[in-house]
């Protein structure tokens, strides 16, 4: 039993930095913008946030330098993306080339230092509950938010009018202009979300998964957050489901290494990005139909005045 | 008042020349404050970075070997983009290339093979890098599935299938337990152009390659069709061309030039299939795509500069312990200018007072 809960706890630790990227990428992909930038800004949230919580020796402090280097870095994304109208793909990918350069430059500082990583939660009697009480009430604080904020992103996006107007930007920009909504301002928005998520999943790495920096610790999981917004079909519930799916094929293959299978460790490794290519792959051919891609997604927009 | 961004009537020819020039200055000035930042001299840092390569002639053979990859994946870059196909694996193309090449040197190890074994290392590997390619450009032609993420994951597939080789089957029994081939046999080498020099074989390779790629752009039907199909693909519809057999060809020719790409940088300057053996030039190659404005001398000159960066930047932490990673940053920043100064060819800015409208409207 007692592997059975290490095995869920792993995976939801794997799964949330996953989960809390996707959702900002989710949202900002729902008012019509493509950010392929989430591996910058996600591999520069990780290096301010082990700073953050390196000086000042506070978790909560670093996860905030973590978001703050996120929206940043977004910011750069939306100025181009949207003020310049230059083609979101090469923003998106020259955001990630910009963000593993800073990401080693700020954190060169840091390698090999340790901090103290996110405790675990303890609720008297609750914790203690056999079987369910350490993988329901006995997570880091950062899988309690990534729940809540997936919940909170659905409630959003189809039970408030901000959420149906954003939705409507990400379907048809010129109908949302005629309209009267500020499209340009609701996607700087809804990039900024999804630059604070992607900076938070990168801190998330340093400040509970591992307690120390390493550069390139991201691993390519910012694009992995990018397959399962696709994966999900673009719906929160979906997303959900799809990041404790890799979490767990990301922990599959730590495991398989550690019970002796004899299968070369890089072939295991190589599992999650096997498996996302193959996942997109089935998605596609299943949605030959109609894609439920927003409309206008990466498209520019330039309002007419 | 309000600055607005508006779509110019016609293409601007002035901006588009310079537009990459203007690009170059606002890089050197941002990285002049980042290197004030750091606490360095800045003109120091520009003169390690820029002028300092182009002083002596082994650095200046540096930089054409540095640039020949660079070159040779851009090219083929160049083509995905100009067709609106995003291939953003080419760093996996390059790994497979060399993997796929280096296979017939490590067999031929110790043998007296004859003098076809560099030719079939660059045929094996440009197919090999082909075929690569070739798998996200059939998941987007077959199933819609986007290759910008399916190209990007194989990147990271090649990665670990190289690191398994290197440190299982293919490993050099009397390397100490490195993760490295046995250096490879001269047959098995990309030639010298100057003995005792660092100048190859591959950089005439990269040569041939741009002007190959001038003459298919510039004077093949070929050419027309990929560039009617990514600037106006409903065009492209109507004049009958199939956007989706183009997708197909350009992501294997640029697959294979990555994959040549590598097998030429591990048989000439590298001499051992090995990890790292790439600088991230697979990414870096984007940046010099879209800094040459996909075209083929463009490419050249700016691959050639983006060398310079590299050898530059080795050259700043050698004498001035400036992070290597200045470099990464500094190519990304410089990508971010071409990006943005090329949208001014086809906007301008403007700035609009709304309350003058309003009077304007109303008299």
């Amino acid at each position: 039993m007692e592997l059975v809960e290490a095995i869920i706890l792993s995976v939801l630790a794997a799964s949330t930095p996953l989960l809390i990227a996707a959702t900002g990428e989710l949202v900002t992909e729902r008012s019509g913008v493509l950010n392929l930038g989430v591996e910058g800004m996600m591999i520069v949230g990780a290096a301010c946030g082990f700073g953050g919580a390196w000086l000042t020796g506070s978790i909560f402090i670093g996860a905030l330098f973590g978001i703050v280097a996120g929206t940043l870095m977004s910011l750069i994304f939306a100025l181009m993306a949207l003020g310049l109208a230059v083609n979101q793909v090469a923003t998106g990918l020259a955001l990630t080339i910009l963000g593993v350069g800073l990401s080693g430059l700020i954190g060169a500082g840091f390698v090999g230092e340790r901090i103290t990583p996110a405790a675990h939660l303890a609720i008297p009697g609750l914790t203690d509950i056999p079987l369910i009480g350490h993988v329901l009430f006995g997570e880091d604080a950062f899988v309690y938010f990534s729940i809540a904020l997936i919940i909170g992103i659905w409630w959003f996006l189809y039970r408030t009018r901000a959420g149906l107007i954003l939705r409507a930007c990400g379907d048809n920009h010129v109908s949302a202009h005629a309209l009267g909504y500020p499209v340009l301002r609701i996607r700087t928005l809804a990039v900024m979300f999804g630059g604070a998520c992607a900076g938070l999943a990168g801190a998330y790495l340093p400040l509970a998964y591992t307690p120390f920096f390493i550069s390139g610790m991201t691993a390519g999981r910012g694009w992995i957050a990018l397959a399962l917004v696709v994966f999900a079909s673009w719906r929160p519930g979906r997303l959900m489901v799809g990041a404790y799916l890799f979490g767990a094929v990301t922990i599959l293959q730590l495991h398989a290494q550690g019970w002796g299978v004899g299968i070369p460790s890089q072939f295991m490794s190589a599992l999650p990005y096997l498996a996302t290519v193959i996942v997109l792959v089935l998605l596609s051919r299943a949605r030959t139909g109609g894609s439920t891609a927003p409309a206008a997604l990466g498209t520019v927009f330039v309002p007419d005045r | 008042m309000q600055l607005v961004l508006e779509k110019r009537t016609e293409r601007s020819n002035t901006i588009a020349l310079v537009s990459p020039l203007i690009a170059i200055g606002l890089t050197i000035v941002t990285m002049t404050i980042l290197f004030a930042i750091l606490g360095k001299n800045p003109l120091l840092a520009l003169q390690a970075y820029f002028i300092a390569p182009l002083t002596d002639g082994y650095s200046l053979q540096e930089i054409a070997v540095k640039a020949t990859p660079l070159v040779m994946i851009a090219i083929g870059l160049s083509l995905c983009y100009l067709a609106n196909a995003w291939n953003i694996g080419a760093e996996g193309q390059f790994l497979i290339g060399a993997v796929a090449g280096s296979w017939i040197a490590v067999k031929t190890q110790g043998t007296d093979a004859g003098a076809w074994v560099l030719p079939a290392m660059l045929v094996l590997a440009a197919a090999a890098g082909a075929l690569y390619a070739l798998i996200p450009a059939i998941c987007k032609v077959k199933f819609g599935a986007s290759e910008i993420l399916t190209s990007l994951m194989l990147v990271y597939v090649a990665d670990l299938l190289l690191d398994y080789l290197v440190r299982g089957p293919w490993r050099d029994p009397n390397g100490f337990n490195f993760p490295t081939t046995a250096e490879f046999d001269p047959v098995a080498t990309v030639p010298l152009l100057i003995e005792g020099g660092r100048l190859h074989l591959g950089s005439i390779i990269a040569l041939l390659v741009v002007a190959a790629a001038a003459i298919l752009l510039g004077r093949t039907i070929k050419g027309f069709e990929i560039r009617v199909v990514g600037a106006a693909p409903r065009a492209a519809r109507f004049g009958g061309f199939n956007a989706n057999q183009l997708i197909l060809l350009t992501f294997a020719v640029s697959g294979a030039l990555a994959g040549l790409a590598g097998i030429i940088e591990v048989a000439g300057p590298v001499g051992h299939l090995q990890p790292g053996i790439s600088p991230g030039y697979g990414f870096t190659a984007i940046i010099v795509a879209f800094l040459g404005r996909l075209n083929p001398l463009g490419i050249l000159i700016a691959g050639l500069f983006l060398a310079l960066t590299f050898i530059g930047g080795e050259q700043a932490q050698i004498a001035m312990k400036i992070p290597l990673d200045v470099t990464k940053v500094f190519q990304g920043i410089l990508l971010f200018y071409v990006l943005a100064c090329d949208s001014l060819i086809l906007h301008r800015f403007k700035l609009v007072f709304p309350n003058r409208q309003v009077a304007r409207g109303a008299g």
